[in-house]
């Protein structure tokens, strides 16, 4: 409780002892009047002045004034006792929606609690304690165990383990050796590194991360909107048919004091604060949830297109598979496993073609320079080599053909390097992409959640694209496609009228992320071109985030509409409660800020993720 | 040019969209909101014109909450 909070609560106690003791005693009615003026001033005092102020300053229908009018109408008409009450009710659900605000605002804060506070920077030879904004591109930086990274950069001395779930939400410490990478606000834990930075603080992974979701409230959803919207015209209208209900029906019936109560409590109820408070909350919550599983939304707006997802179109490359090749079978015909790789190892050791480095890499020993003769490149088949003295030729079917060797094709998909010693055929070497290994439960789990179609689109060959897509379970393949195909091919998809995210890394595909009604990008850490063209970015690059992503985006649109939906329906019954005559002040103060408090605490719930 | 600046006891969500929608309407400015949750103002307004526009928009705020006031830094 803050020292506003505390003098609130201290007042509420002495008007309510006051009120107690005053209600026992019986005098006049004029005195009883003011003896119970004093309780209604100690508790409600500055609601009269505000309201006193607020209207010469021409701002009339706001809360203060309302109670302020609903409680002196209510010593007017001789209820004293309700009237002190209800202002002590009002100041007490006031001072709990201030704590629950109070306290969530904390908690959002909490979450976002990645902002490194200092930098020690190295210079001249000392340390410099300084605050990361004044920290240059190049300099060196020292991190201790414990604390946060400040700047992104690269590892110069030094190696340790860092904690990066603030940012990607994945739990397990990662290991950096001198010459890695370190990503801002990633937390230290074991070793003491010194660190190139790599970028100015304001360019840095945590100050974008930072940035993104605090204005992630600007772009406001389409409820967002309707409440705010919905809020402009309530007000006028509660008071507009509460002066209708004080002098329209005594006119025709009578008893003017009580149609003028009845007209007071549509007064109290009149304030839109539960809607205009708890949505924004709802979504503020959800997004740093989000954020904090390395989920970065970039507004409330794609959130709730996020929940109402029904297509999701993948690119592959990279997004469904690592986009790197690696080694996923060997064939020999005639030697063991090994000895072929040995022999396609050593003819491509040459080559920083991206096939020959990742057999280089599957080979993993040390190539002996002293073996390889004379190497001839042949474009567009591969190459051939001299390898201990033996003529090898490793290449695609055209280059097996020019060797005069007898080759065959492979049933697994992939792109086969074929190895011969002159005509002698020696094997195969299958090389492709691998799949990620969380993709098949990222589809499993979308499918789950009900999404209607999953698609992969590539610009790869036909029959690699439908190895992947039938491993995977995806609905659709739409294979050796350019990236204006890739367009046309969501254009189409879009037509069928279901919400369709695309999920790609960013890199080459920013029109279709543009053209999507969600464009989901793999964070790749940093680059900025995802981040920038896409709604919805993976931070970890893990397509099983998508499915948790929707998750969080249906929970918080849920827990939006129980509070629209909730508190429109128990003012919409106290209204006509009270027109009716049914309703008493109490109900209308749990119709105002009751109802705001229970929809504070539940939009809370936003915020929890898992 | 945008900038952001705290707010103090911003203690009314329905103030807060009323300011905004406020702010909005002064002349130069291209975007305001005040944000209920992380008690913070962002405005978008013209360079040349932003000190006086800043006056402005702290009046309009005192104008309909008299008890928030905007850290001006």
């Amino acid at each position: 409780m803050s020292r506003k909070q505390k003098k609130k609560l201290i007042r509420i106690i002495v008007a309510a002892v006051l009120l107690v003791v005053i209600s026992f005693l019986s005098f006049d009615n004029i005195i009883m009047l003011f003896l119970y003026i004093v309780p209604y001033l100690v508790v409600g005092w500055d609601v009269v002045f505000s309201a006193v102020r607020n209207i010469i300053h021409g701002q009339l229908f706001d809360e203060q004034f309302l109670m302020a009018l609903a409680t002196i109408g209510a010593f007017g008409s001789g209820e004293y006792r309700e009237a002190v009450a209800v202002m002590l009710f009002y100041q007490i659900g006031e001072l709990f929606q201030g704590i629950a605000v109070g306290k969530s605002r904390k908690s959002i804060a909490s979450l976002m609690d990645i902002r490194p506070d200092s930098a020690v920077v190295i210079r001249d030879g000392a340390e410099i304690k300084v605050s990361p904004e004044e920290v240059q591109k190049g300099e060196t930086i020292i991190v201790r165990p414990g604390e946060k990274i400040p700047l992104d950069g690269t590892v110069l001395t030094g190696s340790t383990t860092v904690n990066t779930a603030a940012l990607t939400g994945e739990s397990l410490p990662r290991d950096i050796e001198a010459g890695g990478k370190v990503i801002s606000g990633s937390v230290n834990l074991t070793g003491v590194i010194t660190v190139k930075t790599e970028s100015l603080y304001a360019e840095s992974t945590v100050a974008k991360i930072l940035d993104l979701v605090e204005n992630s409230s600007a772009k406001k959803a389409k409820t967002e909107n309707f409440i705010t919207r919905f809020a402009k015209y309530y007000t006028p209208c509660v008071v507009a048919a509460a002066l209708a209900l004080a002098f329209i029906p005594p006119l025709i019936v009578g008893n003017f004091g009580e149609w003028i109560q009845r007209a007071l409590i549509f007064l109290v109820v009149s304030c839109p604060c539960a809607l205009v408070i708890s949505v924004p909350l709802s979504f503020f919550g959800g997004i740093g949830g989000a954020s904090r599983k390395g989920i970065l939304v970039k507004g409330s707006n794609y959130m709730e297109v996020l929940s109402k997802v029904g297509t999701v179109v993948f690119d592959k490359t990279r997004t469904l598979t690592k986009g790197s090749f690696t080694v996923t079978a060997i064939h020999p015909e005639k030697l063991s496993e090994d000895e072929l790789l040995d022999v396609a190892a050593a003819a491509e050791s040459y080559s920083n073609h991206p096939i020959a480095e990742s057999i280089i890499a599957a080979h993993k020993g040390h190539i002996d320079q002293s073996r390889i003769g004379e190497v001839k490149e042949h474009a567009g088949m591969g190459i051939e080599a001299v390898i201990d003295g033996r003529d090898i030729f490793a290449g695609n079917g055209k280059l097996m053909d020019m060797a005069g060797a007898r080759w065959h094709n492979c049933h697994i998909d992939g792109t086969v390097i074929h190895i011969s010693e002159g005509s002698c055929y020696l094997g195969h070497i299958v090389i492709s992409d691998e799949i990620k290994p969380d993709s098949k439960e990222a589809l499993k789990e979308l499918k789950k959640l009900g999404v209607a179609k999953t698609v992969m689109l590539t610009g790869d060959r036909k029959e690699i694209a439908a190895s992947v897509g039938k491993t995977l379970g995806l609905d659709e393949v739409h294979a050796e496609l350019l990236p204006d195909g890739k367009v046309k091919a969501v254009e189409s998809l879009i037509k069928e009228g279901r919400t369709l995210a695309f999920v790609g890394d960013g890199i080459n595909d920013a029109p279709v992320l543009a053209r999507a009604d969600l464009g989901v990008a793999m964070g790749a850490m940093g680059s900025d071109a995802a981040i920038e063209a896409a709604d919805l970015v993976l931070m970890d690059d893990k397509p099983s985030k998508l499915p948790d992503a929707i998750k969080i985006a249906r929970k918080t649109m849920r827990i939006v509409w129980q509070n629209i939906v909730f508190s429109l329906i128990v003012k919409a019954a106290v209204l006509i409660l009270a027109a009716l005559g049914f309703a008493n002040m109490w109900l209308a103060i749990f119709a105002d800020v009751g109802v705001t408090v229970l929809a504070i605490l539940n939009a809370m719930r936003a915020m929890k993720t898992d | 040019m945008k900038k952001i600046f705290e707010l103090e006891d911003l203690d009314c969500a329905n103030c807060a969209a009323k300011m905004s929608e406020a702010v909005k309407g002064i002349d130069g400015v291209t975007y305001a909101e005040f944000n209920f949750i992380t008690q913070k103002l962002t405005i978008e307004a013209d360079d040349s014109r932003f000190d006086e526009i800043m006056k402005k928009a702290v009046k309009l705020c005192k104008k309909i909450e008299p008890d928030c006031t905007i850290l001006l830094k």
